[in-house]
């Protein structure tokens, strides 16, 4: 017979979209935070990007290659881990940094555990928590207008008033990424727009945070203290970027809702109660922990579920 | 409550245009005509001619096996040729009757003509169990079991599902533009077995107004009869979701429509009560979409059961070249066919040639935890973690998530960006726990 057509269980078409094209919409919608981490902190901040985007996608494909894996690294996941990490770095960090980083990022906390899709912690978010305590002075160095001076949230913390609009625009000291409100939630429209990630996880965060902030700061409801806090230091890049990570985030709607506000409860409690001044990082990766928990306890109700059955 | 719509879903390219504004036109079959004495849910049919049989078109060549069975009917006159196996849709060999067409079309003579006013709901019930009427828009159950539920005074609503969501079928389209008045009909006759107290809704997706508007002109002033246009979303005429956009009511898998007090007939079933009910005309044609980018000239065809899928291909001008995959349905929830050698039958309804297939040139990749799947499932349950239960035979778990609930309407393999084939793993594993359930029932009969 001539006859040779293919078969194969239905459905018989699909949806356009790839893995990979959600990968490169991230990569996208993190362009304007790169941008003008680069613009405000110089060429420093374009070699730490460049030495973490390579360090991340190298340690995949050499990885990939020594195991005799299929190479993934055309899933352009790496490379979303690898400018994640980047936009968590002080633009001062020396070369070993993003090197060293990238490689626990893809190697430890992403490859080990079975690749992508497998990991249980935002690999980027582990890799600077790994630095943090590593290269606590390193880390903690941040150098804006060739000061060294401490981060708005330091500031803050120390009891001094800050100027909203310079956080809000990004003009201050803080990672490379991490500092423009403004060009973050630019990335995070493009998120939404492009139907990546939906509001459930960011808008849980922030308002379970914001009420936090209200109940525990210090300053009760004032307006001027909260937007200071929802600008500063890695709240927006870390709730609209790392929380909403697919892999590391509940599937279900509810869960997602309930991991967010985790997520911002957690960062109340480091940033007001603890002894640092940002706890953004800590409160996603110890959330991430929470995953497979929230997952458990919020299961969607199957539709027509509890109906009476037919004998 | 009227809800228009429901949660979840997808808008996949509808490819109805190729085919839209093409009017039905009839083909008579040349060759011989297979008709599997398994083409609805239950008991198959028992052939009741033998070989060298001289049969007229309509007349019975076999009866229901069974309370839920139906009786099949010649579509064609000739001579029975063999009662064999023969290749069906699905690609397994069924007994079936296959008849030489002499190619006169001599007729039995149907029933005079009746008119509703003169007929009792119980002669209607008898009437639809005599033609052979099944569910056409795929599923196939018998159609007068879903009239004689237990308790009939419980019924409100008659839906006749003309939502056609499945991309590239127009058969039900052209159907509403050119008869209307005859699903109208359908639907009155229908109506009279619960003495007029269920309302009937003829329930159009909202890219068909002008089809929605042929069925309110033809309904004009027949008081209980509605048009209802739901918005325009795949799977809308799935049962479940179908009455739920319709009445607010939910069942899961374990119940039946009537249990929210519903009966859903589709639309070709619904002119088939029609012709069956004033005609005295039994089940003997279908309209069928031939249709797809590898297809000369779709077309929308009224052809006989039994007739070859090849007759139809070449009645739609041929290929313009090799499809790579023919799918006997939609491209959601159709089968693909290994050959064209097989027959019309009760429940077809289209012929779709592509000349790619998308999920071969796709790549399984590893599943990102994007909950996409969960977002578009209608069934709200979590495709991606029923796959994985699947994929390791996790029975227990796959029960307790609810995997029975799905109705495998395809739309998590559709919308995943991992191309996972996730409706394939709970399609088997569904399939296994069915097995397992009926293997405990036989044996708890058996003590």
């Amino acid at each position: 017979m001539t006859e040779m057509w293919n078969i194969s269980s239905n459905p018989h078409i699909r949806d356009k979209r790839k893995s990979s094209d959600l990968m490169s919409l991230v990569l996208i919608a993190l362009l304007p935070a790169t941008i003008f981490g680069v613009i405000n902190f110089g060429i420093d901040a374009l070699k730490v990007i460049v030495l973490s985007v390579t360090g991340s996608v190298l340690t995949e494909y050499v990885y990939e290659k020594l195991m005799h894996k299929k190479v993934t690294v055309d899933d352009r996941s790496a490379e979303v881990t690898g400018l994640l990490l980047a936009l968590n770095l002080p633009a001062s960090a020396p070369w070993y940094l993003p090197v060293l980083g990238s490689v626990f990022a893809i190697l430890f906390v992403k490859q080990l555990f079975g690749g992508l899709g497998q990991n249980f912690m935002n690999p980027a978010l582990a890799a600077r928590c790994f630095l943090l305590i590593s290269f606590a002075g390193k880390m903690t160095d941040f150098t804006y207008d060739a000061v060294s001076g401490a981060t708005p949230l330091a500031a803050m913390k120390a009891g001094e008033s800050v100027n909203v609009l310079n956080l809000f625009l990004g003009k201050t000291a803080g990672t490379i990424g991490e500092t423009s409100t403004l060009a973050i939630l630019i990335g995070a429209v493009i998120l939404l727009v492009f139907k990546v990630i939906d509001l459930r996880i960011p808008l849980s965060c922030l308002l379970s945070f914001s009420v936090f902030a209200i109940l525990f700061g210090g300053h009760g409801f004032d307006l001027h203290f909260l937007a200071a806090q929802l600008c500063a230091g890695g709240l927006m890049l870390g709730t609209f970027f790392m929380a909403t990570d697919y892999v590391t985030s509940p599937i279900t709607k509810n869960g997602q809702i309930v991991y967010g506000c985790i997520i911002g409860i957690l960062t109340g409690v480091f940033r007001f109660l603890g002894s640092a001044s940002e706890g953004v990082s800590y409160a996603i990766i110890l959330s991430n922990l929470l995953v497979p928990l929230i997952e458990k306890v919020t299961p969607p109700t199957a539709f027509g579920k509890g109906g009476k059955k037919h004998e | 409550m009227l809800r228009f719509t429901f949660r979840g879903g997808i808008h996949p390219d509808d490819g109805k245009a190729m085919s839209k504004d093409k009017p039905i036109r009839e083909v008579l079959p040349k060759g011989e005509l297979v008709y599997p004495l398994s083409q609805h849910i239950g008991a198959p049919a028992k052939a009741i001619v033998v070989k060298g049989d001289h049969v007229l078109a309509g007349q019975k060549i076999a009866e229901a096996g069974g309370f839920v069975s139906a009786n099949i009917f010649a579509s064609v006159s000739g001579t029975v040729k063999a009662i064999e196996a023969r290749l069906g849709v699905a690609g397994g060999m069924q007994e079936s009757i296959v008849i030489e067409n002499d190619g006169l079309y001599e007729e039995v003579e149907f029933s005079p003509e009746r008119k509703l006013a003169d007929i009792s709901g119980k002669e209607i019930i008898e009437i639809i169990k005599e033609a052979g009427i099944v569910g056409m828009g795929g599923a196939g159950f018998p159609t007068h079991v879903k009239y004689m539920p237990k308790d009939p005074s419980a019924i409100d609503y008659i839906i006749v599902n003309c939502a056609e969501c499945e991309p590239y079928l127009t058969s039900d389209y052209r159907r509403m533009m050119e008869e209307p008045e005859k699903i109208v009909g359908g639907l009155q006759a229908a109506m009279k077995i619960f003495d007029g107290r269920a309302k009937g809704v003829l329930a159009v997706e909202d890219n068909k107004k002008d089809a929605a508007a042929k069925l309110r002109e033809a309904a004009k002033g027949i008081p209980d009869i509605e048009v209802v246009e739901l918005k325009t979303k795949y799977p809308q005429g799935a049962e479940r979701q179908l009455i739920f956009a319709v009445t607010g009511r939910k069942i899961n898998s374990s119940m039946l429509p009537a249990d929210a007090g519903c009966v859903v007939n589709n639309c070709d079933t619904i002119h088939a009560i029609y012709e069956a009910v004033h005609f005295g005309r039994p089940v003997m044609k279908k309209v069928m979409t031939i249709t797809g980018n590898a297809i000369k000239e779709p077309q929308n065809l009224r052809v006989r059961t039994g007739t070859n899928f090849r007759e139809l291909i070449e009645e739609a001008g041929g290929f313009t070249s090799e499809p790579e995959k023919i799918i006997a349905g939609g491209p959601m929830m159709g089968i693909p066919l290994i050959s064209l050698d097989v027959p019309v039958v009760k429940t077809s309804s289209a012929i779709l040639c592509m000349t790619k297939d998308e999920v071969a040139a796709c790549e399984e990749t590893a599943c990102i935890n994007c909950g996409r799947c969960v977002s578009v499932c209608p069934g709200r349950i979590i495709p991606a973690r029923l796959a994985d239960y699947a994929k390791r035979h996790d029975k227990e778990a796959f029960e307790k998530a609810n995997g029975m609930e799905c109705c495998e309407c395809g739309c998590c393999s559709y919308s995943c960006p991992a191309k996972r084939p996730l409706t394939q793993y709970i399609k088997s594993m569904r399939k296994i726990v069915l097995a397992d359930r009926k293997k405990a029932a036989q044996r708890g009969n058996g003590k």
